[in-house]
């Protein structure tokens, strides 16, 4: 510990502090443009100057000094800060000037208005009146991609958005050319950038320099209502704020969780919004020869009571797609238990994942904030960058702060950071788990572990196999010891872990996602309900009558013959657990649109029309009765672990039948559910990362 | 007066053998070993002893910059980096070290390595030093060849001498930023602490020293710090390469003793001021980044760190720039506000939009076409870059202005008053710029 004193204040502090976090220990505000946390120090803007004693006699930038740098007084007295001298306020208005001189005065007109660090700072530190009477400096836009407007006359150099981008994100697209006042951040070549977080960089831009592209002049941000929310798009749960107006998502922002998302969202997270306002489900439809007709909800439940009236029960069969939510799933369980039949399902055709096999079988036991202390991760069958870009962040970071091991099986692809290459399907595994292969001695030299699974590793003929591998890995490698499971799974649907955790898979004798597919192509499915599942092969159902619940119209509405118009995640008060096991709950930003309704809602209603009523009728009944049967979803936001003997169990003897590539199931980052699949935005990034579009400008 | 015997560089103007031949004629390479021999705190005494200070531009002792260098090895490498990246305006010192006498330095390289336990020095040399560079790259494979230096070589220390070259950045003369550029980033200073001593250099510690500096050690070392001491005046001890440019009757670089007074330089060395001593305006006495000296306060000065900091300036490079009273002032410190404009790296903002402003205020007050309170705004933003910065240029680009309006003051207004004059009843002034 080290002590100073923050305005006369005595205080004690870590000795690695700088001085602006002793500021802020002692209760001091100090203003800042380039300075982040999360990223390097550039100490170049020079607003969060402080004067010392026990230093050079010079204004210094307390971002940069260290508590350390200062020297005791010649009695031994503690050194000295001071950060509301004459002497600093007038090294602050002229920052403050210098930063202002060349600043284009079109906040009206500029989408940072009313929530600009610049504006703020200069009302609070800021002189009132110009000195300058020369021309302004104007820069020339930069073309960024789809996603990222520039205004770069407005850009105040603070190289945020550099380091970003070199840091975090992993693509060094983003520097400064030229010298002095001509100095511009640009994309080089004027490129569109490539990173999945790119987003980020317009909520580090200090200015209105970065901002939102597709969210361009559509709002101002005092005309936002902000709901707090979880986001689904990945099986993260990354936290965000969903910013509305009226009955419409205007944009969505990400929250601070140190566990899960720091403060960083996928693009696909914060640009997915236009997706919730287009093909969207607003009214039942039933099909009446060969086309959906909208009908009246009534209708719709009749259509389906009449398909059930003399169904049976083993011929009725239940699939969960990505996006549902516990609430919803327990419900549709509830009313198949009603109905008598086994045949539910939440995991992608060919999943060897197993809630029997215990909790630990399919979270990502080291959790996410535990990447960090890993010090050699193995990737199987996953490409993180894609199926979650944020926690691939994570592996980046711990990759940059220092010696951590990396290794991948399965398709070779540049993640953002250095890995060994280790073969693209189970032979290599094999090897693994039998100590053949020079990895295995990393993993068993390191102390803690980690094996990440993929959803491409854990579907698939053998995927029994490659999970029973992969935790004889983790076994052998150790990275099952006390206090340290490094056993994990990385899904990719938002529901996924949920659904395991109240067992949303097929009862006794009841046919999994690939059977009732397979029943269906047979005629041997008389019904099939799809909740928002989209990703099933759709051609593959036959001549099953199909009643499809879910909020857009993707794949499952063109193939249903009914459909049931539901809520996204945004328009529904909803528990997610995250693939480490997290329990979160989104929140209504908004109402559906329609006559659509909450999904757990239609299947109560439906219920009672199917004459085997549901024993809820409120969301906070449904909590009760799902709580009491899972109480640790009731804990909202806490992690219960799962067991390090369920992986034991799992390394079993394996045999494996086949051996084939573990491939990733996410081709394309922009387009993995419905509401992307909606959004012109995303398509249009996926246009542009698959080739097929060439930059717009 | 310096005598010839206490001369260090002895063929400054080439008119000798550059190379390894002549520099042993002349003295260079001579009992290289017994100094190396008596061991890193000798050596580092004695230069301390010697009082030589920095002869970069900031002065500072230079065996106390070497004492800095950590006393035990925790097996990082230790580095010298040589600045021969001379930018600055009027400065042509290095430049002749390096094509004249280029084994001075490298021998001072040596010695100085060992002195801070390095194995390696890079000498980084400023882009526009083509045949400079050539000739250095010669000299140090001549000492190579003869196994003055080099892995196994006949001193018993293992060094290494790279030679680098830049890319005609002025702010590449800024030792972090220097640094940056070696280990081929984009030249931007760092902000300090940690000092280069303490991770320098891919993260080791580094001394960066000027060409001056490191070249006359040898010689120092060689005839005893006492006889370096007792050159100079106190504090300000030994000789040094001055060069004067401007408006004097022979410009020329030459090697004097520190301290002596600028009217003795320029007589004895320069044949006198163009037009004669009436005829002085003012002296910019150690290169563009230090504030100007009015004529008549400077002819008596001592030209070292303390006496030209007494008349308000400083010795800096000791690139002496002489005015007489052609010279247009005003226009003469813009023009380099213009040249600190050009080489602002544009990392940290007061620098990169002050140096912007300050141009376009002078280009204006050298037209006239400015108000007089003007011209205390114009001090105000020198005073706001000043000592605001990461680096020393924004000072540097804020001094000659300060120098400008505290000596030069009435010459401003005359120029404002001149061009009001010409306005017409209703304010409007035909413009200067449209003529």
């Amino acid at each position: 510990m080290a002590q100073i004193k923050v305005d006369g204040e005595l205080i004690e502090v870590p000795d690695h502090f700088t001085l602006m976090q002793a500021a802020e220990a002692a209760g001091a505000e100090i203003p800042r443009f380039c300075y982040h946390e999360r990223l390097s120090v550039a100490g170049n803007c020079r607003m969060c100057l402080v004067e010392v004693k026990g230093g050079p006699p010079k204004p210094q930038a307390s971002c940069a000094m260290s508590v350390r740098d200062l020297r005791p007084g010649p009695n031994g007295e503690p050194p000295e800060m001071f950060t509301n001298t004459p002497m600093v306020k007038k090294a602050r208005e002229g920052v403050m000037e210098f930063l202002l001189i060349n600043h284009p005065l079109d906040c009206p007109i500029c989408d940072q208005g009313g929530e600009c660090d610049l504006q703020d700072q200069a009302m609070a530190y800021g002189v009132d009146s110009s000195r300058f009477w020369e021309n302004k400096r104007a820069v020339e836009d930069k073309y960024m991609g789809p996603l990222v407007k520039t205004v770069m006359t407005r850009c105040i150099q603070c190289t945020r958005c550099v380091r970003f981008i070199t840091e975090v994100g992993g693509t060094a697209e983003l520097g400064a050319t030229g010298r002095g006042e001509d100095m511009e951040i640009t994309t080089y070549l004027e490129k569109a950038l490539t990173s999945e977080l790119q987003g980020n960089v317009i909520d580090l831009c200090p200015v209105g320099a970065l901002t939102s592209k597709p969210y361009a002049f559509q709002a101002r941000p005092w005309e936002l209502n902000k709901t707090e929310s979880i986001d689904v798009m990945d099986a993260i749960g990354s936290n965000i704020r969903v910013d509305a107006r009226g009955k419409e998502v205007m944009r969505i922002l990400p929250r601070i969780h140190e566990g899960v998302n720091e403060e960083w969202i996928s693009d696909k997270t914060r640009f997915v919004w236009d997706g919730l306002r287009t093909q969207r489900l607003d009214r039942p439809y039933v099909r009446k020869g060969r086309k959906l007709q909208a009908v009246n909800w009534g209708e719709a439940f009749a259509a389906i009571a009449a398909l059930l009236k003399d169904a049976d029960p083993k011929r009725i069969g239940a699939i969960a797609g990505d996006l549902a939510g516990v609430e919803e799933l327990y419900a549709l369980k509830a009313l198949m238990t009603g109905l008598g039949s086994p045949n539910i399902d939440a995991r992608p055709a060919g999943s060897a994942l197993d809630p029997k096999k215990g909790r630990a079988s399919y979270l990502f036991n080291p959790t996410i904030a535990g990447i960090e202390q890993a010090d050699a991760i193995l990737i199987i069958g996953a490409n993180p960058r894609r199926e979650a870009s944020v926690l691939n962040a994570r592996i980046r970071k711990a990759w940059r702060a220092g010696d951590v091991a990396i290794g991948l099986v399965g398709e070779a692809a540049d993640l953002t950071y250095d890995y060994a290459y280790l073969g693209a399907g189970i032979d290599t595994l094999v090897d693994l788990a039998a100590g053949r292969n020079d990895f295995a001695k990393v993993l068993a030299a390191a102390e803690r572990p980690m094996i990440i699974l993929g959803e491409g590793a854990v579907t698939g003929a053998s995927a029994k196999d490659v999970l029973a591998l992969a935790a004889q890995v983790a076994v052998s490698a150790g990275a099952l010891a006390e206090g340290w499971n490094g056993f994990a799974v990385l899904h990719n649907g938002a529901s996924r872990v949920g659904a395991l955790d109240i067992g949303f898979v097929p009862g006794r004798g009841g046919l999994d996602t690939a059977g009732m597919i397979k029943a269906a192509g047979s005629g041997k499915l008389d019904v099939l309900f799809v909740l928002g599942a989209d990703e099933i092969e759709m051609a593959g159902l036959g001549d099953t009558q199909v009643i499809y619940i879910g909020s857009h119209g993707d794949r499952g509405a063109h193939r249903a013959d009914v459909i049931l118009p539901g809520a996204a995640y945004t328009e529904k008060s909803a528990t997610y657990v995250n693939t480490e096991g997290r329990v979160q709950m989104t929140n209504r930003a908004v109402f559906p649109p329609g006559e659509a309704k909450e999904d757990w809602a239609i299947f109560r209603a439906l219920s009672g029309v199917l004459g085997a009523a549901l024993p809820f009728d409120s969301l906070s009944g449904l909590r009760a009765e799902l709580y009491g049967r899972h109480p640790h979803l009731s804990r909202i936001d806490a992690i219960e672990p799962g067991k390090a003997a369920d992986i034991r169990a799992l390394a079993g003897d394996t045999a494996p039948k086949a051996s084939y590539g573990l491939v990733s199931p996410v081709a394309d980052f922009y387009l993995t559910n419905p509401i992307a699949r909606a959004s012109a935005v995303m398509a249009e990034c996926s246009q542009m990362m698959s080739g097929l579009k060439e930059a717009a400008e | 007066m310096l005598s010839d015997q206490d001369r260090i560089f002895t063929n400054l103007y080439g008119q000798n053998d550059w190379g390894l031949e002549g520099a042993r004629k002349r003295g260079s390479w001579h009992g290289t070993k017994d100094l190396l021999d008596k061991g890193r705190d000798w050596l580092t005494n004695e230069v301390k002893a010697s009082g030589l200070r920095g002869r970069g531009g900031a002065g500072f002792s230079t065996g106390l910059k070497w004492s800095f260098m950590p006393k035990v090895n925790d097996g990082r490498p230790h580095y010298l980096v040589v600045n021969a990246d001379e930018s600055e305006p009027g400065t042509c010192k290095d430049r002749e070290i390096l094509r004249h006498d280029p084994h001075h330095l490298i021998e001072g390289c040596l010695i100085a390595g060992r002195a801070m336990d390095a194995h390696a020095a890079y000498i980084y040399v400023r882009g526009e030093f083509m045949r400079e560079r050539h000739r250095l790259e010669a000299a140090v494979q001549q000492a190579y060849d003869a196994r003055l230096i080099g892995k196994n070589n006949i001193h018993g220390w293992d060094f290494d001498v790279i030679v680098h070259h830049g890319a005609g950045a002025y702010i590449c003369g800024e030792e972090t930023a220097l640094l940056e550029s070696l280990e081929g980033k984009k030249g931007q200073p760092r902000l300090k602490p940690p000092f280069p001593a303490g991770m320098g250099l891919y993260g080791c510690p580094t001394t960066v020293n000027n060409v001056e500096s490191i070249a006359v050690v040898p010689e120092i070392l060689r005839r005893g710090a006492a006889w370096f001491a007792g050159l100079g005046r106190e504090n300000n001890t030994g000789t040094k390469l001055f060069c004067v440019s401007g408006h004097v009757n022979q410009p020329a670089t030459f090697e004097e003793e520190m301290g002596t007074p600028f009217e003795t330089l320029i007589e004895k060395h320069c044949g006198g001021i163009r037009g004669g001593w009436d005829n002085l305006l003012a002296v910019i006495p150690g290169g563009s980044s230090v504030p100007c000296v009015p004529g008549e306060t400077i002819r008596s000065a001592h030209m070292d760190f303390d006496g030209l900091r007494e008349v308000g300036s400083s010795l800096g490079t000791a690139a002496v720039i002489v005015m007489d009273k052609s010279t247009d002032i005003i226009k003469a410190i813009w023009r380099l506000s213009a040249f600190y404009k050009h080489e602002s790296c544009g990392q940290c903002t007061p620098c990169r939009e002050g140096t912007g402003w300050m141009m376009r205020v002078m280009e204006r007050m050298v037209r006239g076409e400015a108000q007089k309170r003007e011209i205390d705004m114009l001090f105000a933003v020198t005073k706001q870059v000043e000592g605001h910065t990461i680096c020393a240029l924004g000072d540097a680009a804020a001094w000659p202005i300060q120098g400008l309006i505290k000596n030069f003051r009435h010459v401003i207004e005359e120029r404002i008053d001149a061009y009001t004059y010409k306005s017409t009843s209703d304010g409007a002034v035909p413009s200067v710029a449209a003529e």
